[in-house]
């Protein structure tokens, strides 16, 4: 059933639509990732304009979230005061985000900057990931190894300004959470993500939040801000097309219950596994198509109306 | 003798160059190009020998939530006093959509990857631009008239805007037309008039599922000789209706509501599928 979209200006397939948004849904629910970094490469490739995907990824992503922390507050997974502390930095970087895409919009390089923040991004924390994943795997398996402690005491946990975060079990200072909630910001401007795949490691290795929170958290600071940076776009480039987000919302709502039910009953090894992965197939990809000749070496942009 | 052909070969040839550069295949960059003329000119009394008359098929296109592309028929006769002339007469069908400002990127390899490194900036270029007729255009029409109602499709790209950055634009030109034409945007259907007895016509246009509001340009031309002799013009409105157009206007007049209302929609499902799987669980 082919769907006109009035922004957007296509006519895509509803159920592609639908089925892209559930597959989304499943990743946001299972993971603790807004599924942004899947869902803007995806939709470039069915032909919609990058400002509307990125635009509408956003809209999408607030509503596997919403459906994502409900879930969340309610099994009590949800540490407030640190995600307020990210969302305070959250904000600040998506607004500066936006500024940086325009800039990078009328340079012709909003591509290649995406495509490269992507690669490097998702290699380094997908390697991390592994890495830490299969060693917690080898430990279960051979209990007489030494035990890792609770969390490093590194220099993220010397600066002043210190705050008890009761739910993470942390008592540590709020700059690292700030700029984390800063840099996340940012990537979900720019890249069209809700920044899941790059706070949820952060959390864990440079904060030292414990795993059973982390989800929950970085869900409650990604629809905050994914809702702001939906309403800035929609604001000042009128690229949001609600008709696409339905559609994708209707499926990606689906998709994240399943996932966070399926997420319950995984050990937090295994899921970590899958999600590293995950991370390291979409980011083959885009190194391939970086490095590997372009079908087409030239390419038209249409101009802003 | 033999220095007076000298003389006029001389004479002759800078003109026969200038003949060639008047009409080249693409636009000359840099030059804003005066619009085409809207009818031959000719004196109000005499009358074309021949005069085309046109009809439509709809003269309007509603984009709806199902639009998914559509085809318009235009049909018509021509109309004449006098007996039909020995030389073919051919058809000429054009359709063009706003337009809009584009930029033509090339890529480069630079430090082991491919970026965007030229570019072209196309002042405006139609969003869908099709021509049909009776027969190869290079064969049935003289490059000064095509040039003149910009006619083919390289003539229906208007001048480029700006400094260049690149020397050569040509091959700029050729890669926006292949890709246009590999999205559906540019057609080209040399045989897709009939004509039938040198006074009925009919051609049928497929107008894409990605289409642009706004007024669309339908000329068809007579052509005898390689000539233009007649015009006939009429519009096409592509209009967005019902909850499309509501869409539509609302994000561009109210955006600050449009995106609360995305945003409301959004939370509303979010939470409203959080709830119905609760309760399912539950049961």
């Amino acid at each position: 059933m082919q769907i006109y979209l009035p922004i957007a200006e296509v006519s895509v397939n509803a159920f592609t639509l639908i089925g892209l948004g559930g597959l989304v849904g499943l990743m946001s629910g299972l993971f603790g990732v807004g599924g942004g970094f899947l869902i803007t490469p995806l939709l470039f490739f069915i032909g919609i304009p990058p400002a509307i995907a990125v635009a509408t990824g956003a809209n999408q992503v607030v509503a596997s979230s919403v459906s994502g922390v409900l879930a969340h507050m309610k099994r009590r997974t949800v540490d407030f005061r640190m995600g307020g502390v990210l969302l305070a930095g959250g904000l600040v970087g998506s607004a500066l985000g936006v500024l940086v895409f325009n800039v990078l919009q009328r340079l012709g390089q909003v591509e290649l900057v995406v495509q490269l923040c992507y690669v490097v991004f998702l290699g380094l924390i997908g390697t991390m990931m592994l890495q830490e994943s299969i060693r917690a795997l080898r430990r279960a398996r051979n209990p007489a190894a030494p035990r890792r402690k609770l969390h490093d005491h590194m220099w993220v946990h010397r600066l002043p300004l210190k705050v008890k975060f009761r739910a993470s079990g942390l008592y540590i200072s709020v700059i690292p959470p700030l700029l984390v909630g800063l840099a996340v910001g940012v990537l979900a401007a720019i890249m069209g993500v809700g920044g899941g795949f790059i706070m949820v490691p952060a959390m864990i290795y440079l904060l030292g939040m414990p795993t059973k929170v982390v989800v929950g958290t970085s869900l409650f600071q990604i629809t905050f801000v994914t809702a702001f940076t939906t309403l800035m776009h929609a604001v000042s480039y009128n690229t949001v097309d609600v008709m696409l987000a339905v559609l994708l919302i209707v499926g990606g709502v689906v998709g994240a219950q399943i996932g966070t039910s399926l997420g319950a009953r995984l050990r937090a090894e295994q899921l970590r596994i899958l999600l590293a992965l995950l991370v390291l197939a979409v980011c083959g990809k885009l190194a391939l198509d970086l490095f590997l000749p372009p079908e087409d070496l030239y390419s038209i942009v249409v101009r802003a109306r | 003798m033999r220095r007076l052909a000298l003389i006029l070969a001389l004479a002759l040839a800078p003109a026969a160059l200038a003949q060639d550069e008047a009409f080249p295949l693409y636009p000359d960059p840099g030059l804003p190009r005066a619009p085409a003329p809207e009818n031959v000119s000719r004196p109000e009394a005499e009358q074309p020998a021949e005069q085309v008359v046109v009809g439509l098929s709809s003269d309007s296109v509603a984009i709806t939530a199902s639009f998914d592309g559509s085809d318009i028929l235009i049909y018509g006769a021509i109309r004449r006093e006098t007996p039909i002339p020995d030389t073919p007469l051919h058809v000429i069908v054009t359709v063009e959509a706003p337009s809009q400002a584009l930029t033509v990127w090339r890529k480069a390899r630079r430090a082991g990857i491919w970026i965007n490194t030229e570019r072209v900036e196309v002042g405006a270029a139609p969003s869908y631009y099709a021509v049909a007729s009776t027969g190869p255009l290079d064969q049935i029409l003289d490059p000064a008239w095509d040039a003149r109602y910009r006619i083919s499709l390289p003539q229906a790209m208007r001048a480029f805007e700006g400094a260049l950055e690149v020397r050569d634009t040509v091959p700029f030109t050729e890669a926006l037309l292949r890709l246009r034409e590999a999205e559906g945007r540019f057609l080209l259907d040399e045989g897709g008039v009939h004509l039938a007895e040198e006074t009925l016509f009919r051609a049928d246009i497929a107008l894409p599922a990605t289409l642009v509001e706004g007024e669309y340009k339908t000329r068809i031309f007579l052509v005898r000789d390689g000539q233009v002799i007649d015009v006939h013009r009429a519009p096409i409105m592509v209009r967005k209706v019902g909850l499309e157009r509501w869409l539509y206007r609302l994000a561009f007049d109210q955006p600050l509501l449009y995106g609360l209302m995305s945003l409301a929609v959004a939370v509303l499902a979010g939470w409203g599928a959080s709830a119905a799987f609760r309760k399912l669980r539950r049961a």
